[in-house]
């Protein structure tokens, strides 16, 4: 796991030579090169965030003028109350959570054991396998939408959960992060359990995932975050309201609220989709961009 | 689970029967047993796709019309010959130098400040990223009202500088502009950390002994922090432009009717779902920029073998 961390997380050692940040010579230095760049970056970031949030709670009036103020008069409701009357916004809601987490624990699941039987268990042309999954990895999966639209159509999976679900099922990103998690395990700790006679199922579930647990959270995580803002997928397969996820419903909101006095509506729906994420990020940043920009350190 | 484990345990010692499945062989069964669903999920939904797009690409088909004709090439003759393709290729060469330059470079210089020993850059290394795990279709919407040529904050902002604001939403190349500056702001972040990664993974000490030996700080940065990161930035190269040829979110929210944005992904989706639901045009395009993503990375795997500096 710190092989996998450390590069991205934590801060590296301070060498002998650093007198840190606040001394005389250096402070002006480290002011211009890198807290203002740094706080104007952060800023650039975060303002257009914090203007969809203040805007959300605006009345009409106060999102269509010329006379912009930061602050809300009177902060209201309204646009949620909107939002959620013009289109089915909580059934819409509870389908990214369901979608979200059957899909994110199906993925997990097939991730652990794709990527212990592409580690410990004697198969010919394993690398073959892993290569096919390499591959897998850079095909984008917009250019499979016609063939898996088709597919799923001729299922009659239009507007149900298995269409939204199942076609992404397969996981090429959570068995390649995996795999090289389960490289780095020590063989003599799989072979003790083997002599002792622990299976392959038992070892998966006794010593390979406890011991891996950042990276499986990090896969979660990321998986969680991928299925939660799918968008093209869900988008061509639902047409019901009541089937859609958020980034779909959206759309529709867009749709029904178009020209400038939908703004404040539009800026609840956003507020909707993007806060949980938000939320999740704070919390668990380290693992999600440990997770992100794996491929770097593996490279 | 418990079951299986007690089955799965090797029978005691040399005991033959039908226990006695070579190791091998029994080994082979666990493996497909725990690879093989996945791997048939790939198969079915990432490869099949693929073969099928080639299929679909030679077919006068409208989406969801029962019959099809076989028309050979047409299609592709047709997209290169209607001047589609001049559009289209320009377009997404635009898009995708610009956003991949504009991360790549943001990215950099981020990272570089944050390699400094600042107060509070652990704040400015999150928040520089969160952006990167939110929905396309979320930052869209709130990009498009701070867009808006009237109403918007960017617009009120140039106001007060005296300005007007520039019309967004109806010139094909601002609006072109406008998804690939919100495509930026979303993706530094990414190569920002990736970068950071790289700086921190340099060694110290040639820093200092070039810094002993006097080389200043430009210096320092084009002839060796540059050349011994350039292993990270052949992996965001790749990496930022595999991702720039999906991008649809975005597109897809800011641009609804394509102004400006016509690019290969996007076109494929609009040939095939939009209005017109012709999916043998549709499955050619998608075939062309999956074409277009092997090659690139075929060149880049060859060029990164002769000239990347692996540290």
């Amino acid at each position: 796991m710190s092989t996998m961390m450390a590069p991205v997380g934590a801060p590296s050692e301070d060498l002998p030579k650093d007198r840190g940040w606040l001394t005389q010579k250096n402070l002006i230095g480290t002011l211009a090169t890198g807290f203002i760049p740094l706080t104007l970056a952060t800023l650039v970031v975060a303002l257009p965030l914090l203007w969809m949030v203040l805007s959300s709670f605006k009345s009409t009036p106060e999102i269509i003028t010329l006379d912009l103020h930061i602050l809300p008069a009177n902060p209201s409701l309204h646009n949620y109350q909107e939002a959620f009357s013009s289109v089915p916004f909580a059934r819409i809601f509870m389908n990214s959570v369901f979608v979200t987490v059957v899909g994110a624990t199906v993925k997990v699941f097939l991730a652990i054991i794709t990527a212990y039987a592409l580690v410990f268990v004697r198969f010919p042309f394993k690398n073959v396998i892993f290569i096919g999954i390499l591959v897998a990895l850079m095909v984008p999966s917009q250019v499979a939408i016609l063939p898996n639209y088709i597919l799923i159509a001729s299922l009659g999976w239009l507007n149900t959960y298995q269409g939204i679900i199942v076609p992404s099922l397969g996981t090429a990103f959570g068995t390649f992060l995996l795999r090289q998690q389960f490289l780095s395990l020590p063989k003599s700790m799989l072979e003790a359990a083997e002599v002792e006679g622990a299976g392959h199922w038992r070892r998966i579930w006794s010593i390979v995932v406890p011991v891996s647990g950042p990276s499986i959270a990090t896969v979660a995580l990321v998986t969680i975050v991928a299925e939660w803002n799918d968008y093209i997928w869900p988008l061509i397969i639902t047409t019901d309201p009541n089937l859609m996820t958020l980034p779909v419903g959206l759309t529709l909101l867009q749709n029904s609220e178009s020209g400038p006095q939908g703004y404040g509506v539009m800026m609840a729906g956003a507020v909707i989709v993007l806060v949980p994420v938000l939320l999740v990020f704070a919390m668990l940043q380290r693992y999600i961009v440990a997770g992100l920009t794996q491929g770097s350190v593996a490279n | 689970m418990a079951e299986l484990t007690v089955a799965d345990r090797p029978p005691k010692r040399k005991k033959r029967g039908w226990f006695s499945i070579p190791r091998n062989r029994k080994d082979a069964l666990w493996f497909l047993a725990l690879a093989l669903p996945n791997l048939i999920l790939i198969g079915l939904f990432t490869y099949r796709p693929l073969i099928m797009n080639i299929r679909f690409s030679t077919l006068n088909w409208t989406l969801g019309s029962p019959s099809a004709t076989e028309i050979g090439i047409d299609n592709y003759v047709r997209w290169f010959t209607s001047g589609d393709a001049s559009i289209v290729l320009t377009t997404t060469a635009i898009f995708a130098v610009c956003t991949v330059g504009g991360s790549m470079i943001l990215g950099l210089l981020v990272a570089l400040a944050l390699n400094l020993k600042v107060p509070g850059r652990t704040v400015a290394r999150a928040t520089v990223f969160a952006p990167y795990v939110l929905s396309g279709v979320g930052v869209g919407l709130v990009w498009l009202f701070i867009f808006d040529p009237v109403y918007g904050l960017l617009a009120w902002v140039l106001r007060t500088f005296g300005m007007t604001s520039p019309r967004w939403f109806n010139d094909p190349p601002l609006s072109l502009a406008m998804v690939i500056i919100v495509y930026i702001w979303k993706n530094l972040g990414y190569c920002a950390v990736v970068y950071l990664a790289g700086l921190q993974g340099m060694n110290s000490d040639l820093m200092e002994a070039a810094q002993i030996d006097g080389a200043s700080s430009f210096k320092r940065f084009w002839y060796m922090t540059l050349p011994l990161l350039s292993p990270t930035t052949f992996f965001l190269t790749i990496t930022t432009i595999l991702s720039s040829l999906q991008a649809f979110d975005l597109i897809k929210i800011m641009t609804p009717t394509s102004t400006g944005t016509r690019v290969l992904i996007y076109e494929a989706y609009v040939q095939g779902f939009l209005a017109y639901q012709r999916a043998g045009y549709s499955a050619a395009i998608s075939v062309i920029l999956f074409v277009i993503l092997l090659v690139l990375t075929v060149i880049q795997i060859t060029v990164a073998e002769r000239r990347v500096h692996y540290a």
